[in-house]
């Protein structure tokens, strides 16, 4: 219980960061990209502020042995780069420059109560369940065929 | 236009940081909304609950800063709904893909200098500037 109570409290920071920060109003994020028009550079400041904090905080709490509610920390350790990183960020890019919505944004917008917001993650969830589907058919085709 | 807002913003990006900060040090978990979002898309990963309270709070929050703040938090959405649908898939599909958004790489994978995170970063934001500029200045928007 108290792992699921942790969970939606440090949800509300998040939720609260992204709110203040102006990440969950599209047209704030677009603005940001938007260099040769109505340029809004607001967005820095909310990397800025996020990478500070979170590069800081890392160093102190990986140092510790493990997690409070876990045995241990769940960090990727893959470095290579890879064709789906790169074509898949590109991807996204595009999405995020069509709809000024990135997941992190769009989420805590669900709680503003605009429709737009919920539109949006329905696609993106079927966007997931879509792409999630479709690797796990070919993984399945490529070990028949290696069978 | 939309108002510049440093602090706020600056602030706010804190707060997104501490979120982070304290997802690792409790959950030992990467503060990436794609990564949690996909673990509550069926078939559902058997962690659900964390992830399912974190999103939970993270919808909840804007509403209580609103009732608790007053502070009315500008909302404005320039895509016609056709697009919401089509950027909403193409997003999902991508970050799905890219194994990460702008949480999850831009902020936890950046902070901890990881090669993939940074190149991911400096892909997304440039082809999302590239396509803004095609969308808004190329073709004259929507």
């Amino acid at each position: 219980m108290a792992r699921i109570l942790s969970a939606l409290a440090i949800g509300l920071v998040f939720g609260a960061g992204i709110a203040l920060s102006g990440m969950a109003n599209p047209a704030k994020v677009l603005n940001f990209f938007d260099f040769f028009g109505t340029w809004d550079p607001s967005l820095a400041f909310v990397m800025g502020g996020a990478l500070i904090v979170t590069a800081i905080g890392y160093l102190f709490v990986l140092r510790r042995n493990a997690p409070v509610f876990d045995r241990l920390f769940h960090l990727p350790t893959r470095r290579d780069i890879d064709m789906p990183l790169v074509a898949g960020s590109a991807i996204f890019g595009i999405g995020w420059g069509i709809t000024g919505f990135c997941p992190g944004g769009a989420i805590p917008a669900l709680g503003l109560g605009h429709g737009d917001a919920w539109l949006f993650v329905g696609a993106m969830t079927a966007g997931i369940a879509l792409a999630r589907l479709a690797r796990q058919t070919l993984a399945t085709r490529a070990s028949i065929r290696a069978a | 236009m939309t108002e510049f807002t440093p602090w706020l913003s600056l602030a706010g990006g804190g707060l997104i940081g501490l979120a982070a900060v304290l997802l690792m040090a409790f959950h030992g978990r990467i503060a990436g909304m794609t990564g949690i979002l996909s673990g509550l898309v069926p078939p559902f990963s058997n962690d659900w609950g964390w992830r399912a309270a974190f999103l939970v709070g993270a919808i909840a929050a804007p509403a209580l800063v609103v009732i608790s703040s007053g502070y009315a938090i500008p909302f404005e959405s320039p895509t016609p709904a056709p697009w919401l649908i089509v950027g909403g898939l193409v997003v999902g599909v991508g970050v799905y893909l890219g194994s990460g958004c702008t949480s999850g790489h831009g902020v936890c994978g950046m902070a901890r200098l990881s090669p993939r995170s940074i190149v991911a970063t400096l892909t997304f934001m440039a082809f999302t500037a590239l396509t803004v500029f095609i969308i808004r200045h190329l073709i004259g928007g929507f």
